[in-house]
């Protein structure tokens, strides 16, 4: 069967479920509390993004004054919080039916979809404004891009149709560190777009992790994610190929010369560790390791860029 | 959903805008005076 007919079956499959879920709790709008609005924010999302926008901002030649690096780093945050209200829009009746999703204020009736959407907008337009006008432009034309990334390209366009929706879509969360970056120097180099490459390179094993055990609320939902699409099996062959891809890509700062020994020794026997926890995915039958890869692989981005900001603070960085 | 806990919760989103509003303020003038000084 082709992936295409497949993808077909499993979002038919998930529109019955769909409809049903729908309507039930996304009509009524009870008073939101002010932590709802900041729920649709997607607050761990954004503290991810805004710590790898700010090591790019910190590893950037030169300065920038210090009101103006808190403003940067807030429009990095709520433009990627931003991008997730109006993802929680689009995705409304998705959420409804899936466990890790069901407690978002739109599907509790707690938001309803009119109030996310124009709350995601004026975030959206409101931080990339702010971002040309306080900091510069080229910073703000990333960022709008990156917003432009996650809602058109992933959410809209990819997430419902291929099983490579994080692969493409993961550039979405790749973009924080450049634009930290640019925000600094107004312009971009190979640096910025080595710290790119590791977030995105990241992004299929950390989210194939987390579907590998929960393929079935996936599969409810109609989104066609590899294990639903392509099975088990080569879900665990995929992270483990991504995962030799990516720990490569983590150690070029060091070997291009642009990160020091510190970051050079512990990517390796971090990664090593990643690569560990890869195989033993690959080889199992069961989803203890597919947990811990999830858990570890948060951990392990951000020890990476937590590496180049600890080198840049003590002075050993290339 | 009870009038008072209602109340709470729209109380809560006012104090909430409040804040909001007053840091967008402080924010929008120290860019101000940052940019005007020359001093990024």
């Amino acid at each position: 069967m082709s992936d295409a007919s497949f993808i077909g079956q499993v979002n038919e499959a998930g529109n019955a479920g769909l409809d049903a879920a729908y309507g039930q709790g996304l009509t009524g709008s009870r008073e939101a509390r002010p932590a709802d609005y900041f729920a649709l924010l997607k607050p761990r999302v954004m503290s991810l993004v805004v710590f790898t926008g700010l090591v790019g901002m910190v590893l950037a030649p030169g300065s920038l004054h210090p009101v103006l690096a808190i403003t940067a780093l807030l429009c990095i945050a709520i433009g990627a919080g931003a991008s997730g209200a109006i993802n929680m829009w689009y995705d409304a009746d998705i959420d409804a039916v899936m466990s890790r999703t069901q407690s978002r204020p739109i599907p509790q009736g707690r938001i309803t979809k009119d109030e996310a959407l124009g709350f995601g907008c004026v975030l959206s337009v409101g931080s990339v404004l702010v971002m040309g006008l306080g900091v510069n432009w080229v910073a703000a034309a990333i960022l709008a891009l990156t917003i432009g990334f996650y809602v058109f390209i992933y959410t809209m366009w990819l997430k419902r149709r291929t099983p490579q929706n994080i692969v493409i879509g993961g550039a979405a969360g790749a973009f924080p560190p450049m634009i930290g970056w640019a925000a600094v120097t107004g312009d971009l180099s190979l640096l910025p777009l080595l710290l790119f490459a590791i977030i995105f390179m990241w992004t299929p094993p950390h989210f194939w992790a987390l579907a590998l055990y929960r393929s079935d609320d996936y599969a409810r939902a109609g989104v066609p994610m590899l294990p639903v699409v392509a099975g088990e099996r080569e879900t665990r062959r995929q992270i483990l190929l991504y995962s030799l891809l990516l720990v490569p890509i983590t150690l070029s700062p060091w070997a291009l010369g642009l990160a020091g020994p510190l970051y050079g020794g512990a990517t390796a026997v971090l990664g090593a560790i990643f690569l560990g926890i890869a195989f033993r995915i690959w080889r199992a039958t069961d989803y203890k390791s597919a947990k811990y890869m999830f858990g570890y692989s948060i951990l392990y981005l951000f020890l990476l860029f937590a590496l180049l900001l600890a080198e840049r603070g003590l002075g050993w960085g290339a | 959903m009870p009038q008072h806990d209602e109340h709470k919760r729209r109380r809560a989103r006012n104090i909430a805008l409040a804040v909001v509003l007053f840091a967008l303020v402080v924010l929008f003038y120290s860019i101000t005076i940052v940019r005007m000084g020359g001093a990024h």
